[in-house]
């Protein structure tokens, strides 16, 4: 009971079981300072490795001037932006202009708390797990953070008193709001199999076996959907209608310059990173994995597998930009509307179904597949009668199928 | 020290709670400085959104009075609700406001000496002076502005407090529960109604309608071919 009486957002941590005293304080400082420092460095080397990878599928060599295989170049572009002249836009609102850059890249540092790191661990007498926060409401903080993360965009786009970037905002707000649906509801299956919000427990929910992972166990579907959604929460192609830059220059950062333009690129690769994180932490089992029995590194090995997870992820999201082209916008809208939340909808009741036991789940899917079936039926049918109108045709129905225009009578004549 | 100090307090206040058994606790140091930043958040919040000329900022003054209202949850140990309101005022609601306020092209600062509504500030101050009155007669003479005996039962006891919440919604405030959605969608699907434009067969009873209504189907008709 002591741990629930705690009013911090730690209280899950067997650090505090036996209240907080200097050490613990110490402990939980170190923390804070070693995952702040440790997302810098990683950021560092992930817009390093992103433009390595990149450069390597286009058949380029990309940066290698600044250090080893130009591992320094971030740095180095960190360092010439901080001495850029910064630029306020004379019909921008003042305040709200300098304020959004730090909007954008607070709950992007945040998200990251909660994400398990390694295992549980034991130094000088405190148990404690190497994670920085593992509160009660666990993943709930994280749709906070994605929630709260729409600001800084918005805000940003809005202040610069410019068109493209309200544009780019419009967008980017917009789109953020219907995948954080899609998002949200893949989070609710894991946590309707888990039983618990905290991150922590899902983890260890899924531990020892791999075909206890959630994404094995929930059907890969919420697995998909989830991926599918953190692409488009984080603005990263193909989903970067926001920063669209045939379209509207360079989004909602066009009237930037200086360290914050710097900053909105720190949030962007900081969410990519956290929100490859969590996608370990959700489906992947987290830093679960087989350890070889060597010892004094039973520590280390959760903490490489966790590692090498999130690599992975982050370099899907590499490959997704050097191989996909942008979606348009209204296919963008379609997929999240129309396909991901009816799909993790239908999807949520089965695993409902199926929790509670094998008899309703299966009615439930059979109930589900009938409602599939109409709301199919339902989509053809209003696709087909826009497609009599639309210039542009719906997703899923191609040009040749589109209705000949009926020509006027008096058209046919005069060509005639 | 003074850091040292505060975490020894923080301590021996745990250690009474751990003690008796009770979860209502006696506010720590830490408490009370959250408590204050805060209720000052709330409140400067608040009086912001009232003051501030420009429908953006009044709007960003109320996502702060919001930030603060949940973290006065997490100070009650309810670490769901703070969440739920974070992710469904701040992050649905006023970001819904931003999009109204941003599209229909109000976001310009008002005209304070223009007054629509004769009368209405001095009748405003009144109310506000009586509503503040009346809270405050309240809480002195009886526990219920305090919110001392719960509705949802006590939340002390095993279980998390998701888990309670979660129970009480769908047993005991069933009803209520299921009639709030419904009424949620109805007002989505009225909104879709409302907001779609008016089909293309014309009014046989409005001849109007028809012959315009006609010609712009043919237009479009060309502009496709």
């Amino acid at each position: 009971m002591t741990g629930t009486a705690l009013p911090l957002l730690a209280a899950g941590d067997p650090l505090f079981a036996h209240g907080v005293d200097l050490a613990v304080f110490v402990i939980v400082l170190i923390k804070v300072v070693v995952v702040f420092a440790a997302l810098m460095v990683s950021v560092m080397l992930m817009i390093w490795f992103e433009r390595k990878v990149i450069s390597d599928m286009q058949s380029r060599i990309g940066p290698n001037r600044a250090g080893p295989f130009g591992i320094m170049q971030t740095l180095a572009d960190g360092i010439k932006l901080f001495f850029k002249e910064d630029l306020i836009p004379e019909r921008s609102d003042r305040v709200v202009f300098k304020l959004a850059p730090y909007l954008t890249i607070l709950p992007a540092f945040l998200a990251f708390a909660i994400v398990p790191v390694g295992g549980v661990v034991t130094v000088a007498g405190h148990t404690f797990e190497l994670q920085l926060a593992d509160p009660p409401m666990g993943i709930l903080f994280l749709l906070a953070m994605s929630a709260i993360g729409v600001y800084g965009v918005m805000l940003a786009g809005w202040s610069s008193g410019s068109k493209y970037p309200l544009l780019g905002s419009v967008r980017a707000s917009a789109q953020m709001i219907s995948y954080e649906a899609a998002l949200g509801l893949s989070v609710v299956m894991v946590v309707l199999v888990t039983g618990s919000l905290s991150t922590r427990a899902i983890v260890d929910a899924q531990a020892l076996h791999a075909w206890q992972w959630n994404a094995v166990r929930l059907g890969v579907v919420p697995f998909l959907i989830f991926f599918v959604a953190m692409v488009a929460e984080t603005h990263r192609p193909p989903f970067d209608l926001t920063e669209a830059e045939s379209e509207l220059v360079g989004g909602f950062h066009t009237e930037y310059s200086s360290i914050r333009f710097a900053l909105f690129f720190l949030a962007e690769f900081m969410n990519t990173i956290t929100m490859s994180a969590i996608v370990v932490t959700l489906f992947l089992g987290g830093p679960d994995g087989p350890a070889p029995h060597i010892p004094h590194t039973q520590w280390l090995w959760p903490i490489l597998w966790f590692l090498g997870k999130t690599i992975v992820f982050l370099f899907v999201f590499v490959w997704l930009r050097a191989a996909l082209p942008r979606m348009r916008y209204d296919q963008l809208m379609d997929l999240g509307w129309k396909r991901l939340i009816p799909i993790s909808l239908g999807w949520l009741m089965m695993v409902a179904g199926f929790v509670i036991d094998a008899w309703w789940g299966l009615a439930i899917t059979g109930g589900v597949v009938v409602a599939g079936a109409l709301m199919m039926r339902a989509f053809s049918i209003g696709a087909a009668r826009e497609s009599e109108r639309a210039i542009i045709p719906p997703v899923g129905v191609r040009l040749w199928q589109r209705p000949p225009a009926t020509v006027a009578p008096g058209h046919e004549e005069s060509e005639a | 020290m003074k850091l040292a100090a505060t975490t020894l307090m923080v301590h021996s206040t745990l250690a009474a709670v751990s003690a008796t058994g009770v979860t209502v606790t006696r506010a720590s140091t830490v408490d009370v400085v959250t408590f204050v930043i805060a209720a000052a958040a709330v409140l400067i919040g608040a009086v912001g959104v009232v003051l501030a000329r420009h429908p953006v900022h009044a709007a960003l003054m109320l996502v702060m009075t919001l930030f603060g209202i949940a973290v006065l949850f997490l100070l009650q140990r309810d670490d769901f609700l703070a969440a739920i309101q974070v992710i469904v005022y701040a992050g649905a609601v006023v970001v819904l406001f931003l999009f109204v306020i941003m599209f229909l092209g109000v976001d310009r600062e008002e005209n304070i000496r223009f007054e629509p509504l004769r009368g209405q500030r001095p009748l405003a101050v009144l109310l506000i002076a009586l509503g503040t009155a009346g809270v405050l007669v309240l809480g002195l003479v009886s526990h219920w502005a305090t919110g001392a005996p719960e509705v949802a039962g006590a939340a002390n006891g095993p279980g998390s407090n998701v888990a309670k919440l979660g129970k009480s919604v769908f047993t005991t405030y069933l009803f209520p529960f299921e009639v709030t959605s419904a009424l949620l969608v109805i007002a989505v699907v009225a909104a879709v109604v409302l907001a779609r434009r008016p089909p293309a067969t014309p009014d046989p009873d409005d001849p109007d309608a028809a012959s315009g209504d006609g010609n712009v189907i043919g237009e479009e008709q060309e502009v496709v071919g």
